[in-house]
């Protein structure tokens, strides 16, 4: 059992270690492959060569939207856990925020009946997700550890509950007709329509990768400095001169942006909102993902968002022995998770900030020879 | 400004004791009448010293004579419950840790206290962030002052590691590097700050006499580029080595003050090291 682990684990460094010794291009070129194939992804005349990836019981590409929401968020989420060292457990509750403002500033069920269109409300959005994600981080980010956690667990239940009792916010009725993106085909059909789900896929891919490069320049500088000096030791991160309270509010301010801006995106795309989308369960799988595919690397967040995302919707319409595998999706989910945490608990990608360590010592080879 | 480097406000001249200008130097970190109680155990009784800019200050004492306490309320960990703490004329207490970093005072720990996840440099970096100025917006839009600054810290932290003599070892995390490296990166880091007085809590803990003497070393080279440097140490050996002025404590209270000779030969101090007889006490 364990040769193979070591195998395995040979094997991942194998390739992580080809991939920093790589030149440039070559990485570039790599990278440039796989975007390419993840927009191409949701076509069926491109998976239906895949095997059996594509889902069997569900639209592959619905699928498909909603695990790049899955990443959108783990990815947001890994700046609060990841990076800062915040155990959030409420994330979910942002990401609710995001989609019910969209809801009653668009919606003609609100009760406000704004009408806005959906473009201008997404910055209100990620906006107020922030405002708030500030509103409750003032308060609690003076918490350390657990305490935080059971406050930042109360947040998201709470927003969900005023969802579920709130006659404004319309509980299990929700808001419908929320409008969607913008855009038209030349021929005057909405380019973001009700059935292909495909536009919807590829505006959260463009907005991943947007959000990706941004979650990168921050961390490499000196705010993502900050949040991991504050994550290693935090007494030690204020006694270098670190404002640990900015920018632990900082942390919590952009994770809560990115959770808000996937939820005005989840609202435009699904047309109704109401208060059965923002179950607990739903802050749980994402912090799950972001420790399955390792806390603290971006690339991990994304590969655990993804993976997580993908295995639950994975088991619809499989039957085995006349019983609905669809069913027991977390009992799976639970279990792979166990057997993460014995064998691999730092994640399948954990954070290694060694790219700068393999460059520099093949400078120094050359120097030295 | 690009010349971050320290200049010497006074040019130290090698090997001459600073003490006879002692007089003349202004006051950099005053501990005026400090008492420190937690419930009913008093930590420190009516400490009182001054600490005067260029010089090398030894704190010294038995194991828990509260040379850690008094430490810790000079960097404003600890709230005096009487008297106060001044630093360059202005009062410690109630001001952030960070504020009182960004003032000039930087410090290491008795218990090395790394980023561990952090690489070396990242280490350093981090120090140098102390003055930065960078906004989470210039960071996230790659403004020029990000790239500056960035620059800037780098080369600065190169520099320190440089100095304390562990640039080899820059991309290795905090973690993987041996103990003696840990402490010359906390005393990196701590520079990083731009401190006025840099205080040492133990440096030389776990050392061999090879190592404490680069340590020593290390230590004058600090005090000549200009920083004031107070050191808590048990070592005797060591502390005379290195100090200007000394100040002892026992049971929280000052017992003695002066050169390093002065205090090697005063009784009380060396009561309070070796014990006394009861009779003779």
């Amino acid at each position: 059992m364990t040769t193979v682990l070591d195998k395995l684990r040979s094997g991942r460094e194998a390739v992580g270690e080809r991939w920093h010794h790589a030149p440039r291009w070559v990485r570039w070129v790599l990278l440039a492959a796989l975007i390419v194939f993840f927009y191409a992804l949701p076509n069926k005349e491109f998976y239906q060569y895949l095997g059996p990836i594509p889902t069997p019981g569900a639209n592959f590409t619905q699928v498909l939207f909603t695990i790049s929401i899955y990443v959108l968020l783990a990815v947001g989420l890994n700046i609060v856990v990841g990076f800062a060292g915040l155990l959030d457990l409420g994330y979910f509750g942002f990401f609710a925020v995001g989609a019910y403002t969209v809801a009653v500033l668009t919606s003609p069920s609100s009760d406000i009946k704004t009408l806005w269109p959906w473009l201008l409300v997404v910055p209100i959005a990620i906006g107020l997700t922030m405002v708030s994600g500030v509103m409750l981080g003032t308060p609690t980010l003076r918490l350390r550890g657990d305490y935080l956690a059971l406050v930042t667990l109360g947040f998201a239940e709470m927003i969900r509950i005023a969802a579920t009792s709130s006659t404004f916010l319309k509980g299990q009725r929700g808001f419908n007709q929320i409008p969607h993106p913008p855009g038209e085909y030349a021929d005057g059909k909405p380019f973001f329509g009700v059935l292909d789900a495909r536009p919807y896929y590829w505006l959260v891919l463009t907005l991943i990768i947007l959000v990706v490069i941004g979650v990168r320049n921050l961390t490499h500088s000196r705010v993502g400095r900050a949040w991991i000096s504050i994550r290693e030791d935090e007494d030690a991160a204020q006694l270098m001169g670190v404002p640990t309270f900015k920018f632990k509010l900082w942390a919590f301010a952009a994770g809560a942006a990115i959770a808000g801006l996937a939820g005005a995106l989840f609202a435009g795309k699904q047309n109704f909102v109401n208060s059965q989308n923002f179950e607990l369960l739903n802050s749980i799988i994402i912090l799950a993902a972001v420790i399955f595919g390792g806390s603290g690397n971006i690339v991990g967040a994304i590969v655990g968002g993804g993976l997580v995302a993908y295995m639950i919707e994975r088991f619809r319409g499989i039957e085995l022995f006349g019983i609905e595998l669809y069913e027991y999706r977390f009992l799976f989910f639970g279990l792979v998770l166990v057997v993460m945490m014995i064998f691999r608990p730092q994640g399948l990608i954990p954070n290694r900030r060694r790219a700068a360590e393999f460059k520099d010592r093949r400078k120094e080879v050359i120097v030295g020879e | 400004m690009s010349d971050t480097e320290q200049t010497p406000a006074v040019p130290a001249q090698a090997g001459a004791p600073a003490v006879e200008t002692v007089a003349r130097r202004e006051p950099l970190l005053e501990v005026d009448h400090v008492t420190l109680r937690f419930g009913g155990v008093v930590a420190l009784n009516d400490v009182d010293f001054t600490l005067y800019k260029g010089e090398i200050l030894g704190l010294i004492g038995p194991n828990g004579a509260g040379k850690t306490t008094c430490f810790n309320a000079m960097t404003g960990i600890y709230q005096p419950t009487e008297g106060q703490i001044r630093f360059r004329g202005q009062k410690i207490s109630g001001k952030k840790r960070h504020h009182i970093t960004k003032m000039g005072m930087a410090r290491t720990f008795q218990n090395i206290r790394l980023f561990p996840e952090m690489t070396a440099l990242e280490n350093v970096q981090v120090g140098a962030d102390a003055h930065h100025k960078t906004s989470v917006v210039a960071a996230l839009l790659r403004l020029p002052r990000h790239w500056k600054e960035e620059r800037e810290g780098r080369e600065k932290a190169e520099r320190l590691l440089e100095f304390v003599g562990i640039r080899h070892r820059m991309h290795e995390f905090a973690r993987n590097l041996s103990y003696g490296e840990q402490r010359r990166l906390e005393i990196a880091r701590a520079l990083a700050t731009d401190p006025v007085l840099l205080c040492l809590d133990e440096p030389a803990a776990g050392f061999n006499p090879a190592e404490k003497e680069e340590l020593l070393q290390l230590i004058r080279q600090i005090r000549d580029t200009g920083v004031t440097v107070l050191l808590i140490e048990h070592d005797m050996r060591l502390v005379m080595g290195v100090t200007d002025r000394i100040v002892v404590l026992e049971f929280g209270k000052k017992i003695a003050e002066g050169l390093p000779v002065e205090v090697r030969d005063n009784p009380k101090v060396i009561a309070a090291y070796l014990g006394v007889p009861d009779d003779a006490a």
